[in-house]
């Protein structure tokens, strides 16, 4: 047979590329419900991170059961609406998110009629927003966990962060990415880099939003992150990692502020009452 | 001896020295790059390269007496692709941690000059057995020069091996040693690469040239 004949040629490219793509879209519908359990145990698991909760595989959603007891949305004002907040997708909400700052520097920028379309879009998108949060009841006191998602250098960094009981100091931090470069920006996902946040305070004494900052040339490293109630150290040589980190946070953070204020004041007069 | 004749053998343990994809035949120095900041990516990196590159090597072969020519690279680099996405779909299946640290590198190794190197030069003309011995041969070469690579950079520019403080236990740092952070740029492997090859050629005399 003649190997070298064009007829041959796209039969044979024809029939390879049917194959292949036979093969692979067999494999790949196969495996996915494998894949969507991976991925939610180890959300599962990253959420039980936050707050300090070592689990395995095996025993992941025996522990998120047991630990995590509430479970609900946010809209933008703080308000408790309808939803799951496991079952949240963030990418959408992050979309949202920024799309939100887009239109606010739009509006301080445009006036008049352009101005109005824009408000009015701005109202109608913090409306959509849904933000998930969970409440994690463990011997030593209750937490609530936030889900941060944004941008690092190669593509998404995502986190849970967790905060005690006065919604304002951080009790963990857990970060993951899909592809930062290792030994850089990928190590975020690093102990010593996470371990630093806990303790950090959210909010000013003056009661203002200030979140977590990075701080390059170990203005925050171990020696110094005494001082720095806002800030730790960000990683040497992964800076668009470390600061698309410290936006994540500022962004995702802030967007919970009406809820975790509002928590903060019935936290306040609770105690007043009961003294 | 029926399995390893002296040919044989010579497929594997060429490639680990004289003919040693990364130092002689100067292939597959963009992963050397990428992957070699620690240890343990490389290691990893390796590993997949040799899944990769041996059974792509026996399906070449198996296949090639039906290649047309003119579109050989393409089928070549079909077989590779597909092998690839093939590891990257059964390690986020069944060993998820894994396929987490490869992240990105498991499409890298679609663009490792080595695997279409060995299959346009080795299985597109011999019998599988021998491919296959080619294709573990070559990426073990890789394999050896990475890690190798890998090992430097790590000590010098993190003080770690592994992930194990070797610096610090040692008390290295003590007396007033400080991590090479340049050693962590990619120019570093280059430079590394270089120095190893130098070595090689002057300790190996088929390498000598005029």
């Amino acid at each position: 047979m003649n190997t070298q004949g064009n007829l041959y040629t796209f039969m044979y490219a024809s029939i390879m590329v049917i194959v292949v793509a036979a093969i692979l879209s067999f494999t790949a519908i196969n495996l996915q419900p494998l894949q969507e359990k991976n991925v939610r145990i180890e959300k599962i698991q990253s959420i039980l991170a936050s707050v300090g909760i070592e689990s395995t595989v095996e025993n992941a959603e025996g522990l998120y059961d047991k630990y995590i007891v509430e479970d609900k949305v946010l809209n933008a004002e703080g308000e408790k609406i309808e939803g799951k907040g496991f079952d949240v997708k963030l990418k959408p909400q992050v979309d949202k998110m920024f799309e939100i700052k887009a239109l606010r520097s739009l509006i301080a920028k445009v006036s008049g009629a352009d101005k109005k379309e824009a408000e009015d879009k701005l109202a109608e998108v913090t409306n959509e927003r849904q933000l998930p949060i969970f409440k994690c009841k463990k011997d030593d006191g209750e937490y609530v966990i936030i889900p941060v998602r944004g941008k690092g250098l190669w593509g998404p960094i995502w986190g849970y962060v967790s905060l005690e009981s006065d919604f304002n100091t951080i009790y963990g931090a857990i970060f993951d990415h899909k592809g930062e470069t290792p030994g850089l920006g990928a190590d975020i996902n690093a102990s010593w880099f996470e371990e630093p946040f806990k303790g950090k305070k959210l909010f000013g004494t003056n009661g203002s939003f200030e979140g977590i900052k990075v701080y390059k040339g170990g203005k925050g490293s171990a020696a110094n992150a005494g001082d720095l109630v806002h800030g730790v150290d960000a990683i040497s040589g992964g800076t668009i990692t470390s600061m698309g980190l410290y936006d994540m946070l500022q962004d995702c953070l802030s967007a919970y502020e009406p809820f975790l204020k509002a928590q903060k004041e019935s936290e306040v007069e609770l105690e007043i009452k009961t003294n | 001896m029926s399995l390893f004749s002296s040919k044989d053998l010579k497929l594997l343990t060429n490639p680990l020295n004289v003919d040693n994809p990364i130092t002689v035949q100067v292939l597959g120095i963009c992963s050397a790059l990428a992957v070699t900041v620690k240890v343990e990516p490389a290691v990893v990196m390796s590993l997949s390269v040799l899944a990769v590159l041996a059974f792509a090597n026996v399906i070449i072969s198996l296949l090639r007496n039906t290649i047309p020519n003119r579109i050989r690279i393409i089928v070549q680099l079909v077989v590779i692709a597909s092998l690839v996405i093939l590891v990257d779909q059964v390690l986020k299946a069944f060993l998820y941690d894994v396929s987490k640290q490869l992240s990105v590198f498991v499409g890298l190794i679609i663009t490792n000059c080595i695997i279409m190197g060995r299959l346009e030069a080795f299985a597109l003309g011999n019998k599988p057995w021998p491919s296959f011995l080619d294709g573990v041969g070559n990426a073990a070469g890789y394999g050896v020069i990475l890690i190798l690579v890998a090992f430097l950079r790590e000590l010098l520019g993190s003080g770690t091996v592994w992930e194990y403080p070797v610096f610090e236990k040692l008390g290295i740092y003590s007396i007033g040693y400080e991590n090479n952070g340049l050693m962590i740029l990619p120019p570093m492997a280059l430079i590394v690469v270089g120095i190893i090859i130098w070595v090689q050629r002057s300790r190996t005399r088929e390498l000598i040239e005029d």
